[in-house]
């Protein structure tokens, strides 16, 4: 009596190692079907972008390229040398660095002094200063593009990328100031007071104190704000044109320039140039990429 | 005066911040708004007008296209990156071997701009060369797949792009939620005989309301804004049957030159958002304050 049940007590353990086993596996084919699912794209752009338009014709998306065969790429970073009417990449390429660069830093900075005094130095009504900032993470673009343009009109920077670095500083300042004031709040300010007791000044006290222990979030901001100016393409493409276009403008224009043979090769080298440095920076920063992806959305 | 100065420092650091905001934010918003009211064509004309505007706007076929589209979009959008992001994020959440690996594939595309991606997916679902010959010479004869130039179905091919790049976005939101559950709570659940799927379904879902509250609301916002992917995939077409109303805005305003016009248009992109927006800031501050 009392073995039976130890037996169809063993087959049961049994039979639950079998479904854990089978849903284990299950999972894991689950997991790798959603990853194929979102490599498909990438991995069409790269073997696309290395065929001729020979075998892009006979082959499918899928068909693995005869040979690594960088031309496309060739053409799409420095054109084909036949002078007016050839557009590549490389000159807007570098436009994008030129635009990314100040943006980046005049913001980053802005946002870190305006996030260490909401933190350290608190006033009356702070909060709604907060508040005030905050919400300029979220209004629609459109809103303020017609004035914006004629702002940049009479400022006499519209179409240059001095016009695209102070609209990217500005409308970086809330996300800036959004991470620094989250990641300040949690540094005690007994370490601030004690400081100030001790005679140390305003800067001193961000320089010496805050400073030091700010890499992490630094590094969160700088990729954040790289990645959004980079990426962007409303304001490029209102505020700018001809030779004065960051890259996602050019690359735009490049695949709806509509000549009589369309080389999608050429379009897909151009995508992926478009593409490498933010994908770089995801790679060798993707930990500090998601912080600022949660804590952006998270917290406003 | 030196006294002062070193009083108010800290409010003078705020000021160029406060101000490049009030300025270029609040005060553009209300120019805006300003101009939504006037009967502007090319230029800005500064004599009220009234509200004639609103009525043209409502009245265009293309903006209730844009509202109609914008409508389905947003549903669509929003249902299938929930629900993929929250299937990922539970799957990874299994002491998964390579988890970062995975982490890192689903999670790429928001690193790349719309226009990438955009310009991917044009050529994948062209129907000449892309996913339908594919079928086609695989041996699926009658297989066909146009959904780009099909004025019914191009809005679709939209919401496939859209899901593509942000689901991973909020799988990552969904993971940091489950993670920051302290394990008492389900090796308790496990305990008193519920299994996996109860703890998920009944105690660890529920517990993630904020989370998905979140979701929600940065989901909605992205598909109000939504313009690049639209430019790069469709421009508005076949026809004028995907715009949406951040490409009416801008066509409006740069291509017909009707600035009063599109100055209604992103004045109620303005609202919408701000529905969305206002209460979750507002209970965001309320949870801080409780804390």
């Amino acid at each position: 009596m009392q073995d039976k049940s130890q037996t169809s007590y063993k087959q049961l353990e049994m039979k639950s190692k079998y479904t854990n086993m089978f849903l284990r596996w299950f999972l894991y084919f689950a997991l790798i079907l959603f990853a194929l699912y979102f490599i498909f794209p990438l991995y069409v752009m790269v073997v696309t972008s290395l065929k001729t338009m020979e075998e892009i014709r006979q082959g499918t998306l899928l068909t693995w390229p005869s040979g690594l065969n960088f031309e496309s790429w060739a053409v799409a970073w420095g054109g084909r040398g036949y002078g007016a009417g050839d557009t590549f990449l490389r000159p807007y390429f570098w436009n994008s660095f030129k635009m990314v660069v100040p943006a980046v830093f005049f913001s980053t900075f802005i946002g870190a002094m305006t996030g260490y005094v909401l933190t350290k130095w608190r006033f009356k009504g702070d909060q709604w200063v907060f508040l005030f900032l905050l919400f300029g993470c979220f209004i629609p673009f459109q809103a303020i593009l017609l004035p914006m343009a004629r702002t940049l009109g009479v400022l006499g920077i519209s179409n240059s990328i001095i016009g695209l670095v102070l609209v990217h500083t500005v409308y970086g300042i809330p996300f800036t100031t959004l991470f620094f004031r989250n990641y300040y709040i949690s540094v005690p300010t007994e370490l601030v007071k004690a400081a100030r007791i001790d005679g140390a000044g305003f800067f001193k006290i961000f320089f010496k104190i805050l400073l030091p222990i700010s890499a992490p979030i630094i590094v969160v901001t700088v990729i954040w704000q790289f990645t959004q100016i980079w990426n962007d393409f409303l304001f490029g493409s209102t505020f700018s044109f001809g030779k004065a276009a960051p890259i996602q403008v050019a690359l735009n224009n490049m695949v709806l320039s509509s000549t009589s043979v369309k080389e999608y090769n050429v379009d897909m080298a151009s995508a992926i140039i478009a593409g490498i440095p933010t994908l770089i920076v995801y790679v060798l920063a993707g930990k500090y990429f998601i912080r600022g992806l949660t804590s952006g959305a998270v917290k406003g | 005066m030196l006294k002062w100065l070193e009083k108010n420092l800290p409010k003078i650091v705020m000021a160029p911040a406060v101000g490049l905001i009030g300025w270029f934010v609040y005060g553009f918003v209300l120019w805006t708004l300003y101009i939504s009211f006037t009967n502007s064509k090319i230029l800005p004309k500064y004599e009220l007008w009234g509200v004639g505007q609103y009525f043209k706007l409502w009245g265009s076929r293309k903006w209730l296209i844009a509202v109609d589209n914008l409508l389905i979009f947003t549903a669509l959008f929003l249902i299938f990156c929930v629900v993929i992001g929250i299937i990922l994020a539970i799957f990874l959440d299994q002491k998964i071997r390579a988890e970062g690996v995975l982490r890192t594939i689903y999670l790429y595309p928001m690193a790349l701009s719309f226009i990438v991606t955009g310009t991917a997916w044009k050529w994948i679902l062209n129907p000449t060369l892309g996913i339908q010959k594919m079928f086609i010479d695989w041996g699926f004869e009658n297989f066909t797949f146009d959904w780009l130039v099909n004025r019914e179905m191009a809005i679709y091919t939209i919401v496939i792009a859209g899901v593509w790049q942000s689901a991973g976005f909020v799988m990552a939101l969904f993971l940091a939620g489950l993670r920051s559950v302290e394990d008492e709570i389900v090796k308790a659940a496990k305990i008193d005989g519920a299994n996996l799927f109860t703890v998920y379904w009944k105690i660890l879902l529920p517990m993630m309301r904020p989370v998905f509250f979140t979701s929600f609301v940065i989901l909605v916002h992205i598909s109000i804004k939504s313009y690049d992917l639209i430019v790069a995939l469709t421009q508005g077409g076949p026809g004028i049957s995907t715009t949406m109303p951040a490409l009416y805005m801008t066509q409006t305003a740069f291509h017909k030159s009707q600035v009063g016009l599109s100055a209604a248009s992103a004045i109620m992109m303005f609202m919408a958002v701000a529905a969305v927006i206002i209460p979750y800031l507002y209970s965001e501050l309320r949870r801080e304050n409780a804390r």
